[in-house]
């Protein structure tokens, strides 16, 4: 084909041809937490880690769902967990991308409070990267109490608490 | 808890895309910047001359790849529409208007825009309608520096 650039330098203003087109996209949801995260969500404006037992089997979720995928079942028994708990697993984080706002390496784990049969993922800090292990013992560091919200950014992140190593068998069900 | 304490909350993505455009689109939106709407000549598949616009790459019939730009008018016939009562946020205007395709004089495919024809009963397939710019200190090589078009005899 002919060169396209013979017409558009013609009587254009004089500017450099267009070459990028700014396609921004955005979704605008409400998104609705559902009674049991919004209960565990009160709990966490006020310090606390509140799971839910399943009348089945007995499990403690955290965050809870409100149902229990094993069984099927509703889990409507609140459970106060500790501020505590065992590195299951973890990942060190050593690639930068757009929007972090960590510094890396960071650890990226997952987490078993006690009292939970399920993790979830936290942060590990103070400590370095390259310390991490399975079953280290971390506690979560809240910030100061007049800035808890309804909100996981209450939880700065976790740090290790200075127990000795959980052993594998306690937590080789939850990997 | 009563249903009036679950919690809800806005949750925004936005992905913030730029799109690199090629010679043809990016000729075809340097041509809006400048005020000028440009079109790709072709042939149909009997060897009749078209023009194509917006401009593509490839005859979207033929296949086959598409010869000069030229400058079409700024003038046409809208040749299906439809009716935006409610004009939602983002849309092109903030009042009731047409989406339509108008076919632009010296053209043979007709374009995607936007009539601000004031109320239903002003629209009909085969009006004409003619282009209303942004000012050029505004148009920055997109579609939407024509800011819509309008019937003709409303923008003598």
């Amino acid at each position: 084909m002919s060169d396209p650039g013979t017409i558009t330098d013609s009587g254009s203003s004089g500017e450099a041809p267009v070459t990028m087109l700014a396609t921004p996209i955005r979704l605008d949801y409400q998104y609705t937490a559902g009674l049991s995260q919004s209960r565990f969500l009160q709990g966490i404006a006020q310090g606390k880690f509140i799971g839910q037992r399943c009348p089945a089997c007995h499990k403690v979720y955290v965050p809870p769902r409100g149902s229990c995928p094993t069984d099927g079942v509703a889990t409507t028994d609140p459970v106060e967990l500790s501020n505590s708990g065992t590195v299951t697993t973890y990942c060190v984080v050593n690639v930068p991308f757009q929007g972090q706002s960590i510094e890396i390496p960071y650890i990226c784990a997952q987490i078993l409070l006690d009292g939970a049969n399920i993790a979830f993922m936290g942060l590990i800090q103070e400590l370095p990267a390259t310390d991490v292990r399975m079953g280290m013992r971390v506690e979560a560091v809240w910030l100061p109490k007049d800035q808890w919200g309804l909100t996981m950014a209450s939880v700065k992140y976790f740090r290790p608490n200075g127990e000795p190593d959980a052993d594998y068998e306690t937590f080789k069900e939850y990997l | 808890m009563a249903d009036s304490e679950v919690l809800r909350a806005p949750h925004v993505l936005e992905y913030p895309y730029v799109r690199s455009v090629g010679p043809v689109i990016g000729a075809f939106l340097t041509g809006l910047r400048d005020g000028r709407i440009l079109g790709a000549q072709s042939r149909d598949a009997q060897g009749k001359a078209t023009v194509i616009v917006p401009p593509t790459e490839y005859d979207p019939v033929t296949s086959a790849d598409v010869g000069a730009l030229v400058e079409v008018g700024q003038s046409g016939v809208v040749t299906t529409w439809s009716w935006a009562p409610e004009p939602k946020k983002d849309q092109p205007l903030d009042r009731p208007f047409a989406w339509v395709l108008v076919r632009l004089d010296g053209a043979t495919t007709a374009m995607l825009h936007v009539v601000d024809a004031g109320s239903l009963d002003a629209m009909s397939s085969g009006m004409r309608v003619t282009a209303r710019w942004r000012p050029a200190a505004e148009r920055v090589g997109r579609v939407q520096d024509i800011e819509c078009f309008v019937p003709e005899a409303a923008n003598p």
